[in-house]
Formats: C-alpha cells, sequence, structure tokens
C-alpha cells in the first residue's frame, strides 16, 4: 500500500453529540481510507448510527469536525453529504416500490426541470459495471428480490458521486448467498478506491469482510484493529479480542451453545404434548396456498426451531397461531382445545403468546410510553385497570419491574418507547409476551437486529423458560441460533414442511437442503 | 378540503399528567399552550392586516367583535346559546379523530337528527312533560345521527374504504334526504313556507337562571369533559387512541378493530345528533327546509387547534362562539361579508400547521 492510500478520505475528529440523557458519541475519532472496508462494531446504543448520522448529514455534532480530503468540511444536510460524494444505504428503503428502478434514481437527484433518461440511463449502466451487478433498470423495485433491491439502492447512494458508501446493518434481511455477494461488491468498490463504511453487530461478517474494525461502546471509541493485526491471528482469537472490546474483558467466550443436551431429551420425552396443529391451510393472493397442511405436535418445555428462507409462509404461521390471521381450513390445539376460532385476546388469556418480527410496526405504539407498551395486550384487564379506569402507578410499577429483570437501559419507564433502542424495546416485547402464564410462545427472529449480547439473553431467555415448561416455537433464518436453542427443528419452504430433525450441531447441510427445496 | 395534520398526533400529555414533575408539566403545558395560542394570535393580525388592505379599521372590528360577543351581555348570552351544538359536535370529533376516523359527516348526521328531533319534539310535546320529552328526543337524535354513519362505518369496518369520502358522501345525502324529509312527510300545513311544526316555546330546554341560555351548553360541556375523561383514563379510550396511532399494532395487541371501528362511527356521529337536539329543543324549535348552519365543518379546524384537549377544546369553542356572533355584527359594521370570520378561522388552521411544523422540527432536532 503507498501513501496515497493510507491517506484517509474522509476523517471525523473528536465527534461529540450529546441527546438529553445520553451522550451518544464522546469525541469519536474516525478515519476513513480510500480503497477500504472499514468495519464500525458495536453493541445496539454503543453509537453507531449517531456516527453515521452525522456523517450522512442527518444531524449535527456539538462538537468535532469533519475532514475531507485534509480540508474542513461542513456537513449539515443529506445534500451536502451527496454533494461530498457521501452516499448512505439506511437499514429502511429509500426506494419507492411502485415506481421502476431507472424513476427511482432519478428521483431526487435529476435536478433539471426535465427528466433526463438518457443520462440516467447511462449512469445506471456505469454503476451496475463499477458494482458487477445486474439490474432491469425498467423493473419496478417492488418485483425485485431483497438482493437486488439492496443493489440498487447501493446504485441510488452513489447515483450523485461515487466516494465514499456507508452501509447500516445491510445485511440483516439477506440470504446467505445475498450476504457474500455484498461483500463481493464491497471488495469490488474498495478495489475502484472506494472507501466503504460497513456498520454491523455480526462478527463474522465483520472479520470476513472488513480491512479495518472499528469498535464502539458507549458512545466511545475502545478499540480500532489495524489490517496488520488482523492478518496474523487466528478467526477464534480475532473474535474473543472483539467480543472484549465491545463488551468488556469478561463476556468474551460466552456460553456458545445454551441448550442441547441429552438430559433435556430425556425429559422432554416424558412432557405430555400440549400444542398441536392439524392440517392448516391459508390461502394467499395467487394460486398457491401459503401455508398448505401444516401438521406440528409440540410438547410441553419443548424449543421447536422453524428453519426456512424468508417468505416461505413462516410469519404467517406466527400469526395463525397467534389468532391475527384466520386459516382456510385445519385445526389448532391447546392441550384438548379447539382454539382456531378464538381472537388474538382469548389466546392471549390462554397462554398463547407472539413475539412479533416487527417491533417497530406491531409490536409496539411508538408515541406511548413503555409503560403502556408493556401491558398493552393487556388493556382493560387488572391490576392496570379497574373497572375500565386506568391505575398509571401499577402500570408503572409493573414496567419498572420489566426494565429490572429485563436489564433495559432508559431513563424511566414514561418515555416514549420509540426512543429506546432496538434490543431494548425487544427486551421489553419479549418479556410483555412472557408475563402472565406463558404457555406456547412463538418467537418470530427474535433476535433480528440485536447485537450479538442482546442476542445471547433473548436466547438464553427462550432456552430458560422452556426449561420451566413453556413451549416455544423459534422462527428464524439464523441456523447457528436454531441449532443452539432449539430440540428439533422443522424448516419450511413454499408453505409447507419439509422435514423435521432433531437439533445437533452439523445439520446445517441438511437444513439447507431442506430450505432450497432440494430434498423435499 | 385537507387539514394538514396527522388525525392522530402524539400527545404524551394523555398518559402521564400526574406523574412527572411540575416542572416538566409546567414547561409542557406552556408549549401546547403557545403551539395552540400562537396560531390565533397571528391569525388576529394578519387578519387586522386584511382589514387594513380593505380599508376597514381592525381595531374598531375587533373591538365590535368583543363587545357585541362576549361584553354586551345580550351578545354574550347568544355565544353561549351557539356554544352548546358547537361543543356535542367538537366532542364526537374528539372520539373520532384521535383514533384515525375522519368522520367529517358531521353536517348531515346534524341535519338528519334535527329534521328528525323537529318532526318528533311537537308531536310528542302536548302528551308529555320535559322529564320525559327531552330525553327521548335527544336518544332520537343520537340514534339518527348514529344511523346515519351506519354504512360508511360498515364500509370502513369491512371493507377497509376511505372514510373520509363515505362520510362526505353521506353528508349530502343527508342534507337531500332532510329536505326530502321537511317538504314532504313532516311540513307544517298551517303554512306556506316549507317547515316543520314548532315547538312551543314553553317546551323547549329549560334556561339557566333567568338567562336566555339553555341548559344545553351544560350538556355540551359534560359531553366534552366526559369524552375527554373516556379517552385519557378508560381503557375504551386508549384502545381508541391506539387504533389511530398504530393499527398494526391493534391487532397485534389483540382488539377487535371491527367492533372499535363502529363503535367510533356511532359514538361521534351520536353525539352530532344531539347537537342538533340541543339547537332544536333549546333554541329554533323548527327546521327549516335546507336548513344546514354547516357547524360540522366549521369545529373540525378548533378540534385540532385544541389538540383533542377537552378543556382546550371548550376555550375554542367559547373564542369561537365570540367570535362568530360578534364577527357578524362587526362584519355588517364593516359592511364585510360575514364570511370574514371563516377567513379568520381558515388562517388560524393555516398558522396552526406552521407551529405545528416547527414544533415538530424542534423536536426532531433533538432526537437521535
Amino acid at each position: 500500500m503507498d501513501d496515497d492510500e493510507l491517506k484517509p478520505a474522509v476523517e471525523l475528529v473528536d465527534i461529540t453529540k450529546a441527546f438529553p440523557g445520553v451522550v451518544a458519541n464522546d469525541a469519536i475519532s474516525f478515519s476513513l481510507r480510500r480503497g477500504e472496508v472499514h468495519i464500525l462494531l458495536g453493541e445496539n446504543g454503543a453509537g453507531k448510527s449517531t456516527l453515521i448520522s452525522i456523517l450522512s448529514g442527518m444531524l449535527t455534532p456539538d462538537a468535532g469536525q469533519i475532514i475531507i480530503d485534509g480540508e474542513p468540511a461542513e456537513i449539515r444536510s443529506p445534500r451536502d453529504a451527496l454533494d461530498a460524494g457521501i452516499g448512505t444505504v439506511y437499514q429502511h428503503s429509500l426506494l419507492v416500490p411502485t415506481l421502476t428502478v431507472l424513476d427511482n434514481m432519478m428521483l431526487g437527484t435529476n435536478r433539471s426541470f426535465r427528466l433526463d433518461r438518457v443520462h440516467a440511463q447511462k449512469r445506471m449502466h456505469e454503476l451496475t459495471q463499477l458494482l458487477d451487478v445486474e439490474i432491469d433498470p425498467d423493473a419496478r423495485v417492488g418485483d425485485l428480490a431483497l438482493g437486488q433491491r439492496q443493489q440498487a439502492e447501493i446504485i441510488r447512494a452513489l447515483w450523485s458521486s461515487e466516494r465514499v458508501l456507508v452501509l447500516d446493518e445491510p445485511t440483516s434481511m439477506l440470504t446467505p448467498q445475498g450476504v457474500q455477494s455484498l461483500g463481493r461488491v464491497m471488495r469490488r468498490l474498495a478495489e475502484r478506491g472506494l472507501s466503504v463504511v460497513f456498520i454491523t453487530h455480526k462478527l463474522n461478517e465483520a472479520i470476513d469482510f472488513g480491512d479495518r474494525i472499528t469498535v464502539l461502546r458507549r458512545g466511545r471509541k475502545v478499540g480500532e484493529l489495524e489490517p496488520l493485526q488482523m492478518v496474523g491471528k487466528g478467526v477464534d482469537d480475532l473474535k474473543d479480542e472483539i467480543i472484549a472490546l465491545m463488551f468488556g474483558a469478561s463476556s468474551a467466550g460466552a456460553d456458545a451453545n445454551p441448550s442441547g443436551n441429552i438430559e433435556k431429551a430425556e425429559w422432554l420425552d416424558q412432557q405430555p404434548v400440549c400444542f398441536r396443529l392439524v392440517d392448516v391451510e391459508i390461502q394467499g393472493d395467487g394460486p398457491k396456498p401459503i401455508l398448505d397442511g401444516i401438521t406440528l405436535e409440540l410438547r410441553r418445555g419443548e424449543v421447536l426451531g422453524i428453519a426456512g428462507i424468508d417468505g416461505n409462509g413462516q410469519k404467517e404461521l406466527a400469526e395463525v397461531i397467534a389468532g391475527q390471521r384466520p386459516l382456510l381450513h385445519g385445526q389448532v390445539y391447546l392441550d384438548d382445545k379447539e382454539i382456531q376460532r378464538l381472537s388474538v385476546a382469548k389466546r392471549q388469556d390462554l397462554g398463547i403468546r407472539y413475539v412479533t418480527d416487527d417491533r417497530h410496526g406491531e409490536g409496539t405504539v411508538g408515541q406511548l410510553s413503555i409503560a403502556i407498551n408493556s401491558v398493552i395486550k393487556r388493556i382493560g384487564q387488572r391490576p392496570f385497570w379497574r373497572r375500565t379506569r386506568i391505575r398509571h402507578a401499577v402500570i408503572n410499577e409493573f414496567a419498572r419491574t420489566m426494565i429490572a429483570e429485563q436489564d433495559v437501559r432508559t431513563p424511566n419507564e414514561k418515555v416514549p418507547i420509540a426512543t429506546l433502542s432496538g434490543g431494548n424495546m425487544q427486551k421489553i416485547v419479549v418479556g410483555r409476551e412472557l408475563a402472565k402464564g406463558p404457555r406456547v410462545v412463538v418467537y418470530n427472529k427474535p433476535t433480528y437486529g440485536l447485537d450479538v449480547k442482546t442476542m445471547q439473553v433473548v436466547l438464553n431467555q427462550i432456552v430458560e423458560q422452556a426449561r420451566r415448561g413453556t413451549t416455544a416455537i423459534l422462527i428464524s433464518t439464523e441456523l447457528d441460533e436454531l441449532i443452539s436453542a432449539s430440540d428439533r427443528i422443522a424448516v419450511m419452504y413454499e408453505g409447507r414442511i419439509t422435514g423435521i430433525l432433531p437439533s445437533r450441531p452439523g445439520i446445517e447441510a441438511q437444513l439447507g437442503e431442506l430450505m432450497t427445496g432440494a430434498s423435499a | 378540503m385537507t387539514v394538514p395534520l396527522s388525525p392522530a398526533p402524539e400527545n404524551d400529555d394523555l398518559d402521564h399528567p400526574r406523574s412527572d414533575k411540575a416542572e416538566s408539566r409546567l414547561k409542557r403545558s406552556l408549549t401546547t399552550i403557545s403551539v395552540s395560542v400562537l396560531p390565533v394570535v397571528a391569525a388576529i393580525i394578519v387578519g387586522g392586516l386584511l382589514l387594513l388592505v380593505l380599508g376597514r379599521n381592525p381595531f374598531l372590528f375587533y373591538s365590535n367583535v368583543i363587545s357585541h360577543g362576549l361584553i354586551g351581555s345580550l351578545g354574550r348570552q347568544e355565544s353561549l346559546i351557539r356554544m352548546a351544538p358547537l361543543l356535542l359536535l367538537a366532542a364526537g370529533l374528539m372520539v373520532a379523530f384521535p383514533a384515525g376516523i375522519w368522520n367529517l359527516g358531521g353536517d348531515g348526521q346534524f341535519v338528519l337528527a334535527g329534521v328528525v328531533v323537529a318532526a318528533l319534539g311537537p308531536q310528542m310535546a302536548p302528551y308529555t312533560n320535559g322529564w320525559i320529552l327531552f330525553p327521548v328526543l335527544f336518544v332520537v337524535a343520537f340514534a339518527v345521527g348514529a344511523a346515519w354513519s351506519i354504512v360508511p362505518g360498515i364500509m370502513k369496518a369491512w371493507l377497509g374504504m376511505n372514510e373520509i369520502i363515505t362520510t362526505l358522501m353521506a353528508t349530502f345525502l343527508g342534507l337531500r334526504l332532510s329536505a326530502l324529509l321537511v317538504k314532504e312527510f313532516f311540513a307544517d300545513p298551517s303554512t306556506t313556507v316549507p317547515q316543520t311544526k314548532v315547538l312551543p316555546v314553553k317546551d323547549r330546554l329549560p334556561r339557566i337562571f333567568g338567562t336566555r341560555v339553555n341548559i344545553g351548553l351544560v350538556i355540551g360541556i359534560v359531553a366534552i369533559l366526559g369524552v375527554h375523561y373516556m379517552m385519557t383514563r378508560t381503557a375504551f379510550g386508549l384502545r381508541l387512541r391506539i387504533v389511530g396511532m398504530n393499527p398494526a399494532a391493534a391487532v397485534h395487541a389483540g382488539m377487535n378493530m371491527k367492533a372499535l371501528t363502529m363503535s367510533i362511527f356511532l359514538i361521534s356521529s351520536g353525539l352530532a345528533g344531539m347537537a342538533a337536539a340541543v339547537q332544536i329543543v333549546g333554541v329554533d324549535g323548527v327546521v327549516r327546509a335546507e336548513w344546514n348552519p354547516a357547524f360540522g365543518f366549521t369545529i373540525v379546524p378548533l378540534v385540532f387547534l385544541a389538540r383533542f384537549n377537552g378543556p382546550a377544546v371548550i376555550g375554542f369553542v367559547g373564542a369561537f362562539a365570540v367570535l362568530q356572533i360578534g364577527g357578524e355584527w362587526a362584519s355588517r359594521q364593516a359592511d364585510l361579508p360575514n364570511y370574514f370570520v371563516v377567513v379568520l378561522v381558515a388562517l388560524m388552521l393555516l398558522f396552526l400547521a406552521v407551529s405545528e411544523y416547527l414544533q415538530s422540527r424542534s423536536v426532531r432536532a433533538g432526537e437521535r
């Protein structure tokens, strides 16, 4: 590497940003070289998003400096950032699904009165070449597969000029293949001299894709791993080192396999079957059923993993169990009681719980307090309401207990739940579903978007609850997680169960075959 | 009509008004007040400039408004009388808007209920006394108002159709139907004017302490406070607000959306019907064909200015009644059309949108 390449393209110097009650960025310095993939790693709430928002002009820092090519620069708006060549792909899509890819690109970038389609096509071609991907510019964004949609997002971010690309947790929705091809795209961009900032909390990705890793913790920069430091070590050592940085020394080498032992299997055999689905079918808009003849039997205290690539009926299965979605035919039994006609609220009372994967959308009401959200499924019930009158004191007390038990980081229980980070919000959602006699809990991607530590906390909680007799259905796309937490794993493909395997390490390949329909 | 506001703004004041520290509460209520009062002040100033441009004396105009709508005893009583139906209509909107339901059918519900009450009242009055007559008329008015929202309600709850369209359409149908009823079925044969029989003055709502103000005002205030309590303190009110804030979360939490949606339509429209009863049984005693005071639309901006807060709604409705009553006189004095009052209200709404925008920007600046 020559000197020019080592000179930073963009530097953030002593960036400080405080919000009421928390210093999100405490004098963080971060430099970005040309031609590198720089990983920004940290727990939820560590300050990654804030730092990136400052770089992309969404926020202005309280103190500190941004230096671009050695010159101090002012980035006061997203437009400034784009003008400086800093493009960002956010976690939430900025593309309009009903428009074509090309239309989306011209949206907001076309600064003249007339739409310049010819120029846009040319630019589109350049960028698909640069990324080495193929996207039909005339396809509607809504029709693209997730991986392609993300490539389109990257093209949008690089549209006005290609210098710095910021990717904010881009892999959470991708299949393993999608992640690999994203990795290739990043590498290619780096080879062409761009700087890529890649935000993640997945260690494997950080190590696989990164040239350099900066670790944040509680608003501070706690470490930076240079390329030279990274090559010499084994992957496991590197992981331990990073975990130590992210969480402090003690948590490295945490128990990777909290469940899955022989005792549990023997104990399970003696447990009664308490939850059954029989030949459940629901219809979609198209000719194919969304769920097709699903039959499952779960024992008390069992954790049944549901594996499958996203969109093969897992979410619908969860909604059928919770009662949010009517079924065409089939039965759902709790013990020997048919419950498929019961409302969500009745099932809730009986102990059927659903930890949704959509905690922002349907799981919580952002404007309402943590306290109200913690009882949102029990509105009108004692002891929180008496003769339909709300009792704030009781609800607040309940929420405080939950905050303490789940180790939620928040100033108090009265702040709007939208102010919590994803992990803390998830802890409240999980705590809410586990309150007051859970019998069967459906966890839909419970660790999605969480940092490693919270992930482990949530998984441990699922396993721990199961040991106490709560049956769990764990829907996930992460095989490691399924194998470590489940007793058995069922695989869904195109609305059907293509196989059920006892969970043990080493079955990934088998699961993968079932997931892709190869062995169905 | 487009109102540039979300029907369910965030308002955590509703959730824990007691438990917070006095200091922050004071600060918050100051912000709330300034956000609500500033638009009014701005509208008055701009309205004054408008008057200047038109060659009128703004100070004279406004002092006429005040002296005739508020200070003069007769005008003050008129204002208080006017408040009654407006308050009941506002109470109806305070149920619907926070739940994200745009019931814009208030005028149809109002007029139709008014016609039925005006037809029924004089028929019943000779055979009963007030203890029976008024409750029956109020219940009937509530039922008629509610009934007129059943179709839009079903279309919303089961078919997901936009209630702005359906309730507006229902308003036009209701107005036509009302005119038809008055002309064809309920017309008083003793007069050539197409109108219902007149409810004798002795059979109208009792008045308060020898004033001309009838107890409709009390009913209106009770309705507002009742709805305020319901929305802020009861499980039902919280459910309605959650439906407004995040319908997906309401479904997820097991709320019965169809039943909730229907009850919002019925309560909201029933209150609009009751507003008509107060107007007919308390003041007019008669309905002419083509009668439509259009209170239902006028009240919409006020409910937003007050941010669905009961006491604030009472304040704004009171101020508006003064403006309307005093404004009629002041406009006549200044040789302006009566619509000038509507211009002032429109300006308030405009400035409300501006202050809302400024506030949300300052809030966003404080977030991560």
